[in-house]
This record gives structure tokens, sequence and C-alpha cells, in this order.
């Protein structure tokens, strides 16, 4: 309790500069005005004073929630206690399965009832209780007093109702408007999200709409009825990087002047260290330190927050060496051990931690479960670095693959009204790789890195152009010749879910290309050449008679790694191959390919969205915007000193986990969406978003050409 | 879940032991309906010895005698014993029923996955006769090739009419399998098994045949239980399988109406053996879809 | 949307030539000939010269390509030819029929409409309660039990409740409707017991799904009530899929009440086709598929422009 009054207090002192400028009375008084006639009930008598924003508007107190499954019972949340105050912003990080979404839907009590129950823990939003209201109340709470924000979409919107009708939706629910008067409001909120042409949109449907443009509206729909809270669930994951700071942007924006109070649950270490105040970090199922983000970024006082920091590549640093990682996964549920769940895999466990660890106060103001943060405040234990092997020197000169003017266009049927087109997937691309080299391939969705990586990998045959393999040209090449170069280049996928066939074991996997090959000697030679792969690959040799589906995503993806490594390649296609991960296992699977590419001498092409660990693995960095490269340099130099501005503003849009790096930068947003690559803009594809543009980009393609030495980038601007 | 990954490390013959004793424990309706079909299958082979009455032994002094002990379903107008006819009845419906799936769903199984494995012109060829062929009910199509084919007996099975409900029911199973074809090959193991650089003959047999195995076993199932719907109305029509042969459609066409009140039992058992045997397969289709579900392994 | 219509109109053309080339080629490599059938049929001794006058009069002598030109040219003026087996125009045969067939159809989807939209809708909201349970057996027998058998139950247990039997003979619903009623309605609850069946599963499973959506949670997180939720958000996209059922189920029917209107005695469609297919009856059996075959595709553009008409998504695509 006494910590609990302490934060109080600081959390004022941190509010107030914004307090001063902004003033969350004066922006709600503002917005009454607009509004007043429309929504009456809810900011009534309460919100706007200094009184109320000091209470919290939300406080939860032990929370745990059981779901009832085919294996048993499990807590999904154990013990959960959060608070949040108005005009503030929470964000609540864990990997999956840490049970932060269910915290949230719980607090809204939409967990599905059939299966998962809250069954402890009082849940007091504005000084009521929402665990112990009827059916009927908490609907009157939800929409109108706490909205939500979910993470597709793509799905949260109903497809067969238009736009306009479903974000006065919760008028309709809540207040007894006129049609007129909600139209208005309509028209209102769509342009305070920033939805340009509201009033011919609002009587669009969903499917007309991009990712990022639903997202907007999800964000509309709940202010309709001036809320005071809202809960934000992942509300960026499914959107690119460009479309996320604008997303986010909005939203602390809105919470900012509108005084709303803001949870954001995401797994995302930067996007809490640019927009959140506090931060709660969960981990399976309980919460293992809360505090005020500067203060757990800074000085965190828990070894999972600590190496969760630790296991992150840094997108603002030059690379320091070996990602620093967290050994192990973290427990099934259904079987969590017991005491401290991260004892298992935490270096300074100790005897004690066979006890549950309680939630105390620390130096720092914030909260931690762990019974040795005085130790870890004294300095007196720190996490030790592991030696950087380093990046192996590069032979320059002849590379070990080249690729000269690569084109891949895609014809689509223009469905039931419209006309047949082109998608120019990718145009006009080239690049070398010397051997041993890793060169980062990266871009939002639909920018053709994907499809660049299918074409080298022969899944998908160029338009155009050229790939030249170990001097050899692989379009030209025939027969056995093509095939025996082509087995040199191999992939590992995103998905670990969908990579490995389900009805193989693990050593029939691996195994098949040895047998095919034979580059194994007898049934005994290859048992022992896939126990050896999986070995190599960090898995346990009794892997080998299991199935797919009885592994976890980071093991499938080891699995996914020795099926590539078996047939012995030189060149490997990295498609995204760490994205669909946990930032802990993430951190593992990245070591584990620099690991293999320094004893095996690989080289990769690492194709991926996320620039934070394409810088940190890579030597050369390519960029591409809608099927061109728009730059390519060396990493540090691309990212210290870039020069495209389209490279300039995406890696202004990534946030960095570092709030005192987030809070000195500007927000500077790539206006609008990624155009239609069935008809992208003439001359150069990016000028329609380009700050930099002028009349004669709209006429000229530029050339990808070296404005520096060894630093190409395609901009008649720079 | 356990018990699946004990059955993955034993011994070959333990493991079938196992899951079949998984597959009763999981899915018991399942179970049941199993253990009905192998009952139907054992009266049906053994018909001689099962049924107490040869089906075509004519009793003239009992004609039309109510069930009783010596007559366990009653009599006919010829003095022929009901249940006798039924259990034989019941080897015409499963010889004619499995024989029909299995070839309907063989030869839809290969043009589904042709179609999708080929894709371009053949597949938008295929799609297109599918589509002409569905746009029948199942019964005209039926009644259609019925009658351009003839009786054809081979083996003593009137191959005429096995085509009759099989060809019916191969368009329906194409649909199927080459949607699930079409999905499979969009895996991504499918392409990692291009990029390792594997034959079309393996890739098709070893990645992408085992992952179609369990929806075609399902399928062939659930046709049984179509096929046998389909034979019995093609019977009771008199378009399918002839006198004398005893067949359940074929004991309830004719002049039944004139036993409503005289003989209710020729009209109440041979409905009953039909619906039962397709609820028994309906079901054990149901319950094999649940337990081949990966979702339901893992 | 004008010229979507019309290309779908257009687009039926090709289908339905595909249907008259495959029926039309199929029933020359039948082995029974008509004309032997006729007139040999009760072992009559009938001479070589008048079976082949007989042909002569059918046009059955002239070659292939010749007779198939000829019924192609009668089928764009509606000239199904005459019946080989009564003389009579295939058309007026089939007109004769229609309207019982048509109106057994109606009442059958109607049946099937009223009681499967509930029970499945009830079935998915309480899922695994005994309503649930029930309306899976009574769904499951409706997929099982034969239709004719089912048809047999039902008359005799009319027989034994009320010593009484439907009338024999069809009488226009507009002259008498009771005594229409009296006559069809057994009929079409036979099927629609079926086709209710096939309805309500798919109708328990789509809501199902849709009750799973993510908008169906953004709905309740707007403070909607659980009748709202299910009535305006979850019914309504679950139903989609139950037009299409309903539509081409009920294009089934118009061919498919084959075997029941033999239980009934009805002498509908299929009646006639039976008679068609036991006497080799060609120009007969061509002219029913070629109705049944345009009925199907009209039930299709109906579902189609239906579709278009209510889910935005295929409308704007």
């Amino acid at each position: 309790m006494i910590a609990r009054r302490t934060l109080g207090g600081r959390r004022e002192c941190a509010f107030g500069p914004t307090c001063v400028a902004w003033g969350p009375g004066a922006a709600i008084g503002r917005r009454r005005a607009i509004t007043s006639q429309l929504i009456s009930a809810n900011h009534d008598g309460q919100g706007a004073s200094g009184e109320a924003s000091r209470r919290p508007l939300l406080d939860v107190e032990g929370l745990a929630v059981e779901f009832t499954t085919g294996a048993g019972r499990l807590r999904a949340v154990d013990g959960l206690s959060i608070s949040v105050a108005p005009g503030e912003t929470l964000a609540i990080v864990g990997e999956s399965g840490s049970g932060k979404s269910v915290s949230a839907l719980s607090i809204m009590r939409l967990l599905p009832g059939r299966i998962a129950r809250v069954v402890s823990g009082s849940i007091q939003f504005d000084g009521r209780d929402l665990r112990s209201m009827s059916d009927a109340e908490i609907r009157k709470v939800r929409g109108s007093q706490i909205s939500m924000i979910f993470q597709e979409p793509m799905s949260s919107l109903n497809p067969i109702l238009t736009i306009g009708y479903q974000i006065t939706e919760p008028l309709r629910i809540h207040t007894g408007v006129s049609k007129e008067k909600a139209r208005e409001r309509a028209v209102e909120l769509m342009r305070m999200v920033g939805i340009p042409d509201a009033e011919r949109r609002l009587d669009q449907y969903p499917h007309q709409f991009s990712g990022g443009m639903r997202q907007r509206v999800m964000i509309a729909i709940g202010l309709a009825c001036n809320p005071r809270m809202i809960i934000a669930d992942e509300p960026t994951t499914a959107l690119d990087v460009t479309i996320q700071a604008q997303i986010l942007e909005l939203l602390k924006n809105l919470s900012r002047d509108l005084g709303i109070a803001l949870i954001v649950i995401t797994h995302n270490l930067g996007v809490v260290a640019r927009y959140a105040d506090r931060v709660a970090v969960m981990y399976a199922a309980r919460l293992v330190e809360e505090g005020a983000a500067e203060e757990i970024f800074a000085r965190p006082r828990h070894p999972y927050t600590m190496g969760l920091l630790r296991s992150v590549p840094r997108l603002d640093r030059p690379r320091t060496g070996r990602l620093q990682t967290i050994d192990g996964l973290p427990p099934n549920l259904a079987k969590a051990p017991e005491g401290c769940r991260f004892a298992p895999r935490c270096p300074f466990r100790i005897d004690m931690c066979s006890k549950v660890p309680p939630l105390e106060p620390t130096d720092t103001g914030a909260r931690s479960a762990c019974f040795r943060w005085q130790e870890i405040a004294d300095g007196a234990i720190r996490w030790e670095g592991e030696p950087d092997g380093g990046k192996v020197a590069l032979e320059r000169g002849k590379p070990l693959l080249s690729v000269k003017n690569l084109r891949k266009h895609f014809p689509v049927s223009g469905g039931m009204f419209g006309k047949p087109g082109v998608v120019k997937a990718v145009e006009d691309v080239s690049f070398d790789i010397a051997r041993g080299e890793t060169l980062g391939l990266v871009g939002e969705s639909g920018c053709g890195k994907t499809t660049v990586g299918r074409l080298l990998l022969g899944l998908e045959d160029p338009s155009a152009g050229e790939i030249s393999f170990a001097g050899t040209d692989l379009l030209a090449a025939g027969g056995d010749a093509r095939k025996d170069l082509r087995r040199k280049i191999q992939v590992i996928f995103q998905d670990p879910y969908s990579s490995l066939n389900p009805r193989m074991t693990i050593g029939q996997i691996i195994g098949e290309p040895l047998r095919v090959y034979k580059l194994a000697k007898g049934p005994d030679g290859e048992r022992n050449r896939v126990l050896e792969l999986l070995g190599q690959v960090g898995l346990r040799p009794e892997m080998i008679d299991r199935y797919p589906h009885q592994l976890s995503g980071g093991q499938r993806q080891r699995v996914g790694i020795a099926r590539a490594l078996a047939i012995e390649p030189d060149f490997i296609v990295c498609d995204e191959a760490v994205s669909a991960l946990d930032v802990s296992i993430q951190g593992q699977i990245i070591n584990l390919l620099e690991d293999l590419q320094r004893r095996l001498g690989l080289t990769f092409l690492f194709i991926a969205h996320d620039l934070a660990v394409v810088r940190h693995i890579s030597n050369r960095v390519a960029v591409m915007y809608l099927g061109r490269i728009m730059e390519l340099a060396d990493r540090d130099e691309l990212y210290s000193n870039p020069l495209h501005p389209y490279t300039k503003l995406l890696l202004d849009a990534a946030p960095v986990p570092d709030p005192v790096v987030e809070k000195q930068r500007a927000a500077r947003l790539i206006k609008g969406d990624l155009p239609s690559p069935v008809n992208p803009p003439k001359g150069c594809v990016f000028h329609t978003r380009c700050p930099m543009a002028v009349k004669e980009c709209g006429e000229v393609i530029p050339q990808l050409e070296a404005k520096k030495d060894g630093h190409f980038a395609a901009c008649i601007r720079v | 879940m356990t018990d699946i990954a004990a059955a993955t490390q034993a011994p070959r013959r333990n493991r079938f032991l196992s899951s079949v004793a998984g597959f009763a424990r999981q899915q018991p309706v399942g179970a049941v309906s199993l253990f009905i079909i192998l009952a139907m299958l054992f009266a049906s082979i053994f018909a001689s010895w099962v049924a107490p009455y040869h089906p075509l032994d004519t009793d003239f002094m009992a004609i039309l005698t109510a069930p009783s002990w010596e007559h366990l379903a009653g009599t006919d107008t010829f003095g022929r014993d009901v249940f006798s006819r039924l259990i034989h009845g019941a080897r015409t419906a499963l010889v004619i029923g499995i024989t029909a799936s299995l070839l309907g769903c063989t030869a839809g199984a290969l043009l589904g996955a042709a179609s999708a494995y080929f894709g371009g012109r053949i597949d938008a060829v295929i799609q297109r006769i599918v589509d002409l062929l569905l746009s029948f009910p199942l019964v005209v199509l039926a009644l259609v090739i019925a009658a351009v084919i003839g009786r054809q007996l081979v083996f003593g099975i009137d191959m005429g009419l096995v085509l009759a409900i099989a060809i019916p029911i191969v368009p329906q199973v194409s649909r199927v399998i080459r949607a699930s074809a079409l999905s499979v090959r969009s895996m991504a193991y499918i392409d990692a098994a291009r990029v390792a650089g594997y034959s079309h003959t393996r890739i098709i047999l070893r990645h992408m045949a085992p992952n179609l195995v369990a929806p075609f076993l399902i399928m062939v199932t659930a046709y049984v239980a179509q096929a046998i719907l389909l034979e019995a109305s093609l019977s009771f029509l008199g378009l399918g399988v002839v006198e004398p042969t005893p067949a359940w459609g074929l004991m309830l066409s004719g002049n039944a109406t004139d036993y409503f009140i005289s003989a209710p039992w020729l009209i109440i058992f041979p409905g009953l053996a039909i619906s039962i045997a397709v609820i028994a397969f309906n079901l054990f289709g149901d319950a094999l879809r649940d337990w081949l579900d990966p979702k339901f392994t893992t | 949307m004008l010229s979507y219509v019309v290309r779908r109109i257009l687009m039926m053309i090709p289908t339905l030539l595909g249907v008259a080339i495959i029926t039309f080629f199929i029933l020359r490599v039948v082995p029974g000939d008509i004309v032997e059938v006729k007139m040999r049929g009760d072992g009559a001794i009938v001479s070589v010269e008048a079976i082949e006058a007989e042909r002569k009069r059918l046009g059955l002598d002239q070659p292939l390509g010749t007779q198939f030109v000829n019924w192609m040219t009668g089928l764009v003026t509606f000239d199904f030819g005459n019946s080989m087996w009564t003389g009579r125009p295939v058309i007026q045969e089939i007109a004769g029929r229609f309207a019982l067939t048509f109106q057994t159809a109606i009442l059958a989807t109607l049946f099937a409409v009223l009681v499967a939209v509930p029970l499945g809708t009830v079935s998915a909201l309480w899922r695994g309660s005994w309503i649930d349970y029930t309306m899976r057996l009574v769904t499951m027998g409706g997929l099982a039990l034969p239709t004719f058998w089912v048809g047999l139950l039902l008359l005799m247990g009319l027989l034994w409740a009320f010593n009484w039997l439907p009338p024999l003979t069809f009488t226009p619903f507009f002259s008498d409707p009771m005594k229409n009623l009296s006559q069809l309605i057994w009929p079409a609850m036979v099927v629609g017991y079926r086709f209710a069946s096939v309805l309500a599963r798919l109708i328990r499973s789509s809501l199902l799904e849709i009750l799973g959506e993510d908008f169906i949670r953004t709905a309740r997180a707007k403070g909607a009530s659980e009748r709202r939720v299910i009535g305006l958000h979850a019914l309504s996209n679950a139903l989609l899929p139950a037009i299409t059922v309903v539509g081409l189920e009920f294009a089934f029917l118009i061919g498919g009440l084959v075997v029941t209107e033999q239980v009934f005695n009805l002498n509908g469609l299929g009646k006639l086709f039976i008679q068609a297919i036991k006497n080799n009856d060609y120009t007969m059996i061509q002219g029913m598929v070629m109705m049944f075959a345009a009925i199907y595709v009209v039930a299709n553009l109906v579902v189609d422009l239906l579709y278009a008409a209510i889910d935005p998504r295929v409308r704007y695509r």
C-alpha cells in the first residue's frame, strides 16, 4: 500500500508538464463544446478536476483467471495488480501466453464464459466494482466508459455493415441520439482519427479500407461515446511500421488531449518505450515487475526484465556483439513450476526461488517480484555477456550470388467488375552478395522482398533479369547442373507451423535429403548425421522421433534450420525467419544463425521487416519499396546516415526500446497509405508519400546509383 | 496427448492396438458405430451361417406371418423369412455401397489431385466438367447412368449399378480433394521440398499424398452411407438390384402400401436396416474426422 | 450491376450447351433401343420392316450429327421434340406435371427454412445442451433415413391414426387450396425433413464459426446486448451461406422428387422421368435433363444475384 501511494505521487509529477501544456480539463472542455449535446452522461461532474486525475481510474487487485482446457485447468492470469490514472498510458508487456490479452479481456468481462472464469481479485473502475456488476450494468460500461481496440483490424469489423453504422453503433446503444446527429458525430470522429473524405467513406464497407484505415475506424468506434479509458490489445502488431507509428501517435495524442486512460498491450519494447508512462511486465501469467517506463528500462529490478531488454537488438546503435539471450523456454502453464516461474531460466536463482516471490516496492519506485531485487539494485548481480564471435572477414571481389535487373510480374484478375492487371512485385532489382556475407532485405509488406527470395530459390520464374550463382547463370544452366547448383541455395521460412510436414518425424524431415542425395552412409550414418545436425541447432537427441506438433515454435524453427543444413548449402534465404517468434526465442535463433554462418561459412539473404534485427545480423542492407530497391549500403552507414527519404522515414517510424531516446525524438510520420502495387505511381514510386518530392519525381524513374563509396540510393533529390 | 507421444515410440503392432484403444476412448460414439459396421460385415460375410433360413426359400404354409421366435422379423407374401433376407440384404448393401464408394472416391480423388497439381488449363477443363455434373440431383444422374450402362454382372455384382452410384460421387469428391490438395500445396513444407530439389514423384507421394489420406478416408466412409442410401433408392424405384436378390430397398418397392395394416413389419424392418447402416457409417465418418483432425492430436 | 447480370446470363449458354452435348451423345450409347422395347416389349413378334419403318418415323435412321442439329435447332425455339413413347410433344408432357412438382418443392423449401433457421440458431447458441443434442439426433435422422421409408411410415401413420390416406389426384392450388394441400403437404414434409436437416446443420456450424469471429467481440466491446450481437451481427453473416444451399437444394428438388413421388403416387416430373428411363424414351430424357439443368443454372444465377445484393464484399469486388 505504501508503494502504491508513493507511485501515485510520482505519477502526478511525471504527468506535470503535460498537464500544464495541454490540461486534460481544458482539452475535455474543448471537446465537450463540440459534442455536449450528444454525450452528457459520461464526463459530467467528474474527470475534469485535478482530484480525479490523481486518483487511479482503474485499479485491479489480485486478479486471477482460470481456463478449463482438455488438459485440465490452468491459470492464465495469476495475481495481477495494476492501476491506471486518467491521461496516463500503461503498457502491459509479455511474450505470447503470458496472460496479457486475457487480463485485458477480463477487465472488460469479455472472456468466453464457457471456458474462462475470473476466480479472484477485484476490478475497480472509477470506484465501481466491475466484477460484481450485472450483465446489463457491465454492458453500459463497455463502449461508453471503456473501449477496446483489437489486434486484427482486418477481422474486427463486421463485413456486411457500413463503416458509418459501425462507428455510430455505440451511440445508438448508449444514447438516444437521432440518425442525423449520429452521422454528424461519425464524420467528426473520422476526421479526428484522420480518415480523409469522411462523408463519402461513411457509406463504404470494411473491405474497401486498408488495414491502417480499419484500425483508425476501430479507434473512432472506441471514441464514439467519449470513453474514459481505452484498452488497445496489440493494436499495431498486424500493421507495417510506418502505419504503426501513425496509429500509435494518434492514440497517444487522443489520450493526452482528452484525458483518456490508455492501456496498451504489446510485445514490442520499442512501442513501450515510446508511448508508455508506466509498464507492467508479465511472465507466465504473473506480473514480475511494474513501474514508471523510464525506470523499468534504465534500472530493471527483475532478472526477466533485464534479460528481455538485453535480448532485443537496437536499431539506433551499432552492433555491440552477440545478442544476450535468456536460455530455455517459457513454462507450460498447465504444469507451471512451483515458486518463481522464471527461476528455471534465471541465472541468479537460489534455493529461496522455489517459493513464490511477493511483488515488493524497490528503490526505483517500481515493484518487482524477485527476492534478490536489492542485490540487483546494489549491482551485486550482473548479467554477464558472452564473447562475440564477430563477423567473418569477407572476400570482396567476385560475388557468390549476383542478381541483375530482376523482374517479376504477376497477372491479377480484376474480380467481378474490374479489369485484369499486372502486379509488378519485383521491378529492376540488382545486387551482389559476397561469400560469407549477410545481406539484409527490408521493407514493408507487399514491397516484393519475399518474391525476391522466392525467385532466388527457384520457386518462381522471373519475368526478366539474371541470377548468377557461383559464377554460373542459374536461369541459362540446364538440367542436372542447374539442379546441383540450386541445391546449394536453401531456405528457412517464417511460419514454423506450416514449414514442417506434419506426417513426418523430425528424424525423417532432417534425414530425407541425406537419403535422397546419398549424403550419409547407410541407415547408421544417416542417423548419426541427423543427431549431429540436431546438436548443431541445439536440439536434444530424443527429438528425432517426435512429430512437429509436439514441438514449440522455436524448436520447429531449429528443425527448419537443420533441414536446410542437411543439404549442405552455401547460401540460405532466411525469409522472415525470426518474425513469428517471441523476443527471447528470437534472440536465440539469431545467435544460432550467426554461429552457423561463422562455423560453416554460410552466406545469407536475410529478409525481414524488423529493422533492428536486420541491423544486428547483416553486413549490408537493402531497402525495398513497391518492388524496387530504394537504398543499399553497409549496415552502420545506412542506419546512421540514411540518404533516401524513404529510409529516413522508415527509421524514424520504428521506435527504439529506450524511453530516454524516444522522448527526445520528434514524431515524423510518413503520410498516407501504401499505393496499390497494381497501379503504382509513375516516376519514383515513393513520390506520392515523399516529403522531398518535386514535380520531376513524378516523371523520372530514379536509378540506384552510388552516392558515396558503397552507398547506393535511388533518388534524384540526394 | 501423452498416449500419442507414447504411441509413436512404441513398436508398430502396439501402436496399432493403442491407437484403436485411443480412438475408442476419445470417440465412444465412433467406437459404437464401428462395432455396428463390423457386426454387419461379419453377418454379411457369413450370411449363410448367420441367417436362420435361406433367403429365397418360400414357405406357403407361413405367408405373411407376424414376427415370432420362429421368424424374428416375420415372413413376406411368399412366406420367405424377412430376417434372413435382411441379413443377405446387408451383403448386397455393403458390397455395392463399399465398392461404389471406394471406386467413386478413388476416381474423384485422383481427378481432384490431378486438377490441383497440374493447374492451369487442365484444371479449368476438369472443373468445367465437374460443374456440369454437379448441376444434377444425385438420383437423376444415377438413374441416367444406370439406364445407359444397364445390368453388367461381374462376379455376381451388378457393375452397372455400382457405376451408376459411383460416378455421381466422383465430382463431389474431386471438389473436396482438389481444395485440400491446393491447401497442402501452398504449405511452406512443399516449398521447402521443392527448394531441396526433390522429384515431382517424391513431392507428390511423400509430402502431399500422406496429408490427403485423412480427408480421403473420411470421405470413403461418409460416401459408403450415401451409396447405401442411393442403392436402396434405385432398388426401390425398380432400377437397381432386381429380384430375387435380397436387397433392402427392393423389399420396400412395389405394392408395399397394401401391407400397411396386414403386415407392417414388411415396411418397418427393411427401412430400419437401411437407417442403422447409414447412421453407423455417418457417425463413424464424423468420429474419424474428429480423430484425424490434427487439432485433436496436438 | 446490369452489365454483371447480362454477363451472368450469357455465361449460362455454354453451360447449357455442354449439358446438351453430353446428354445427347451419352444417350446414344444406350444398349436398348426404344423401338424394340416399344414394339417387342410384351414378347410380340414384329417384323424387321415394321421396326425399320418406326425408326424412320422417329428420325432414328439419320446420322447422329443430323439428329443432334435437328434437336438443337428445336431447343432454341423451345421445341423439345415429341416423346418417342407417347408421341406427344415433350414440352406438353412436362407442362402437365410441372405444377405439382414445383409446388411440392416450394412447400418443402418453406417447411425446411421455417424449421431449420430457428432450430440451427438455437442449437448453436446452446451448444452442448440437451436442445443441441436433440437437434443433432433429429437431423442425423433426416440425413440417414431413406425418404421413401419416411414417406411410407407417414402414410402408414395416417392410415392407422385417421383411417385416411391423402387424395391421389392433383387439384390445382387455386381451384381448391385445402384439397391441394391435403395431398401435397405430406410429401413436402417428408422431403422437407431431409432438407431442413441439411440446412439446420449448416446454420448451426456457420453460426458457431461467426460467433468466434473478431467482429463479434468488437460488438460486445461496444456494449451491445446479446440480442443485438446475435440478431444483427452474427445471424446476418451466418445466414449468407444458407442462401446458396436453399437455392440449389430447391433446384435439385425439381428433379430429385423422383422417389417421393413414387411413394405418394404423385403424377409429377419424377414419375415422368422414371417412365422415360424405363422406356428408353430418348427425347423425353433429353428434354427433362435439359430442363433440370436449366432450372439449376437459373437458381444459381438467382443465388449469385441475391449474394451481390446482400454481401457488399461481392458487390464491390
